[in-house]
């Protein structure tokens, strides 16, 4: 502990305002998306908690019909719109960490795998790489996302859309860690220390988790973090074009597409809101990361 | 008596273009003969030196001799075992394994930066089932073998000096009890006084535990005082090959005459034939 | 012209200021170089040598700085203005001739670049002269448009001895030029760098961590520890008979040819070269000296019958 307060990383965080603000942006946000429920003063996915009559109050303005106020106004539901974003940012959030982790769980692994063995796998898995990364990732997250609901039963669909998104999400990420461990492990396996556990018998296996990984793993968390930003969008742009999350349980894209319908209709703050917080989010994420990059790996800046 | 044997040892590299690419520009195969029917042999409890300059084909030997790397042609054996025999059960693979260590040329990157000392010592205690029960104690012992203390266990590679990584790296091929120790350039990296410490660490170690020692070096000075037998690799082949003080006296191939000729001398004016 | 010496250095001081605290790479070190003399500068890594030979002709990277001292070159203190001498009065060497080559240029384009921007002749005459630079580092004229890739080590090196002679500089400063090179390589790439320099009358600064090399090639030795002058003296007389502890102990610790007939340890220095940021009080070398007195560990020693560091001077003089 006492390392970690005296290390360049933390001087580094304190030297640099931007990097602070980003960094307390993102933890309001998953603190606000965490306690959602504490906060939030209606729960947006109840239905019944809904009173049409609410629909379309500007912010800060009593609705003309049931006189109530609201932060942030309501959408064309009457829904609150500050708890409809916090909701919305738990979606984002958790569909945006979960992917990564699929994302980076599978490039990861087929990235060591690639790498320490060379020859027919690498080329294999790589070449798969390589044809997936000439689509634009949205595409084949919209792709996988369809074939997938395709073949579900349509009772489930609603019930497995979170789930769903996670993984076309999380399947059209994993090049960028697989392409990044396994240019780390090629330069790993070369040093002395993996020619030392050959040299007492260990296995290749052992050989990857205990010694290459965790001399791998430091451009994976930089990667993890922009990852983060590009999945939170992917999300955001699935359920903007309506093939995300459910209306039941509306993400921040959700709430996007539905404010677009009444931009020009003068409720403007249907969408304003819920896209601020998402540039915002998207934005702190994305700078955390450069920043991580630059402090983790100083020959890039 | 000699406990390691090398005959008409040979190593051949397949540097050419993929197959794919060969067919479109006609080019033939390329293949390079990094090792060329190299033959030696070592007395137990000696250090044989091979000496060459780069491209000399001397660190493919070394990975051969550790069994890293299969020759193309001829055998290596340790007390008549072919290390790279197909045949060879698994017991007794590992049981050879066990006897072959190597001391690398690198102290930064032969030691994994993520592992305290500790668990790097205690890796090949574990993978040969030694000192089963009481690893702590004979990491311990270890540690105060190349003159370094218990406490260190405790530390990452990077606090240490490269002259101390070194002992590290020396203290891990200590931990599976070898007989046989491949020092591939190990002070290459050192500075002057820390090599003298070095060298000396690997004298006092053969002396006391009766290691037998293939020294790889580009240096024939850094051989000179280590060194009972010294072999001159030139392109992959060995040109000479004498005891050391008779090759150093009367070096017979003309390249190992240069070779002594252009090394530095303290002092210059007392060198023969200038 | 006068008996001047070609470069003086007095009292240098380089400092590199970290959030640590200042660290201090070279620390109060003079020394002279006279013309047409070969000085070496011995030590380990942390020693202060290369960066003793940086300051000379400015190129510290920032947030280091020049924190004290003179540069007398040729009569005239040179302060910001270094990088006005560089090429044009004093050459560079590297260690890896591949940073001083343009690997997407011809080599003879690049020596006659060279020799333009600093001498005033057309281009006719600059390839001219390029081609006689080659030739004098014993390499084929001929080879003026061939690329930087088409040599090997040894013979870029001298390639980068051409350049860093192209424009004719009084000093030369070598750092490290064969520590990337085999041994047989070295003896030539050292021989043309002696030969020319004798020919032409330059002085050149050789970097080294090897007493072989300095042995053989310089007149004049300077060692150094910890960023500070341990000895200075005429090569022969340092190696023969070396006043500073640590000057004895690396020339004893150095294995040599000579040594073969030999079956007993070499010498060895106790411990290593303090790191920047823990210097000891006193006189650096004094936690490792075999002779450290009280006086040792509280006053650093001045340079003493301008030769050695070392209280045992003042001890023997009284």
């Amino acid at each position: 502990m006492k390392r970690f307060l005296q290390s360049d990383f933390l001087y580094d965080f304190s030297r640099s305002p931007v990097t602070i603000v980003s960094f307390a942006v993102v933890v309001v946000m998953v603190l606000s998306a965490v306690l959602a429920g504490v906060i939030a003063p209606t729960d947006p996915f109840d239905p019944a908690g809904l009173d049409l009559m609410n629909g379309f109050t500007p912010p800060m303005t009593p609705n003309e019909f049931t006189g109530e106020t609201f932060w942030l106004g309501t959408d064309d539901q009457g829904r609150d719109l500050f708890s409809a974003i916090l909701y919305g940012l738990r979606v984002s959030l958790f569909v945006g960490a979960s992917a990564v982790l699929l994302a980076m769980t599978l490039g990861v692994s087929l990235g060591l795998l690639a790498g320490y063995a060379g020859g027919w796998v690498d080329t294999i898995i790589m070449r798969i790489a390589d044809i997936q990364v000439t689509f634009p990732s949205i595409l084949i997250a919209m792709l996988i996302f369809g074939v997938t609901r395709g073949i579900l039963p349509p009772a489930q669909r609603d019930e497995l859309a979170i789930a769903v998104l996670i993984v076309s999400i999380g399947l059209s990420e994993w090049v960028q860690f697989a392409r990044t461990v396994r240019g780390a492990t090629m330069v790993e396996k070369e040093k002395e220390y993996v020619a030392a556990a050959r040299l007492i018998g260990l296995g290749p296996g052992q050989i990857m988790r205990r010694h290459i990984l965790p001399n791998v793993l430091g451009p994976v968390l930089v990667i993890a973090t922009i990852t983060l930003a590009l999945a939170i969008i992917a999300e955001a742009t699935l359920s903007f074009l309506g093939v995300g999350a459910p209306p039941t349980e509306p993400s921040l894209g959700t709430l996007i597409n539905i404010g677009q319908d009444y931009l020009f209709s003068g409720e403007w703050w249907i969408l304003l809101f819920p896209a601020a917080t998402l540039l915002m989010l998207a934005l702190s994420v994305n700078l955390l990361g450069d920043w991580l990059r630059d402090t983790l790996n100083p020959r890039l800046k | 008596m000699s406990i390691v044997e090398a005959r008409g040892l040979t190593r051949r590299f397949d540097l050419s273009d993929p197959w794919v690419v060969r067919m479109l520009t006609f080019r033939k195969k390329r293949i390079l003969t990094a090792v060329d029917d190299v033959s030696f042999s070592i007395e137990k409890g000696t250090t044989y030196a091979l000496v060459g300059e780069s491209g000399s084909g001397k660190s493919t030997i070394a990975r051969m001799a550790v069994g890293l790397l299969a020759p193309s042609a001829g055998t290596i054996t340790i007390d008549g075992t072919n290390l790279n025999d197909p045949a060879l059960d698994p017991a007794t693979r590992t049981a050879l394994r066990r006897r072959i260590q190597m001391v690398f040329q690198s102290p930064y990157a032969s030691l994994n930066p993520r592992w305290r000392v500790g668990a790097i010592l205690a890796e090949p205690l574990h993978a040969f089932g030694l000192a089963a029960g009481r690893e702590t104690a004979r990491v311990a012992e270890l540690l105060e073998q190349v003159g370094l203390s218990e406490t260190d266990a405790r530390r990452f590679p990077h606090e240490f000096s490269g002259g101390q990584r070194q002992r590290i790296s020396i203290a891990r091929a200590l931990a599976s009890e070898p007989d046989f120790i491949i020092c591939d350039e190990p002070t290459s990296a050192l500075d002057v006084s820390v090599q003298a410490q070095v060298l000396n660490l690997l004298k006092r170690l053969q002396r006391e535990l009766g290691l037998t020692y293939l020294f790889i070096t580009h240096d024939l000075a850094v051989v000179a005082t280590m060194a009972r037998r010294i072999g001159v690799l030139q392109h992959g082949k060995l040109v000479e090959e004498q005891d050391t003080i008779a090759l150093f006296a009367a070096p017979r191939d003309p390249y190992t005459k240069m070779l002594l000729d252009a090394a530095p001398r303290l002092h210059p004016a007392s060198a023969t034939g200038r | 012209m006068s008996a001047a010496p070609l470069l003086e250095v007095r009292n240098l001081r380089v400092e590199f200021p970290t959030r640590r605290g200042v660290l201090t790479p070279v620390d109060d070190v003079s020394f002279t170089v006279e013309r047409g003399e070969i000085l070496g500068f011995v030590g380990e890594s942390g020693a202060g040598k290369s960066m003793t030979g940086a300051a000379i002709i400015g190129l510290i990277d920032p947030p280091g700085r020049i924190a004290g001292g003179e540069v007398v070159f040729d009569g005239t203190v040179i302060g910001k203005d270094a990088a006005a001498l560089r090429g044009k009065h004093i050459g560079m060497v590297f260690q890896d001739p591949l940073t001083s080559l343009n690997p997407l240029k011809r080599i003879g384009d690049q020596l006659a670049e060279t020799i333009r921007l600093h001498l005033d002749v057309g281009a006719a005459e600059a390839r001219k002269r390029a081609a006689r630079s080659l030739e004098e580092v014993g390499l084929d004229p001929g080879r003026l448009d061939a690329y930087p890739h088409e040599f090997s080590g040894g013979m870029r090196q001298r390639v980068v001895i051409a350049l860093a002679l192209a424009a004719e500089p009084e000093l030369v400063i070598a750092d490290e030029p064969t520590t990337a090179l085999d041994v047989s390589i070295q003896a030539q790439v050292l021989g043309v760098l002696k030969r020319i320099c004798a020919e032409r009358g330059a002085s050149v600064i050789l970097v080294t961590h090897d007493m072989g090399v300095i042995a053989e090639t310089t007149d004049r030795v300077a060692v150094l520890y910890a960023g500070r002058l341990a000895e200075i003296g005429p090569t022969a007389d340092v190696i023969s008979n070396p006043r500073h502890p640590y000057a004895q102990g690396l020339i004893a610790s150095t294995p040599t040819v000579e040594d073969a007939a030999q079956d007993g340890e070499l010498y060895q220095i106790p411990g290593s070269m303090p790191r920047l940021d823990a210097i000891p009080p006193g006189c650096a070398f004094h936690p490792r000296c075999a002779h450290a007195m009280e006086r040792c560990r509280r006053e650093r020693p001045p340079m003493l019958e301008g030769r050695a560091a070392c209280w045992l001077l003042a001890e023997e003089g009284a």
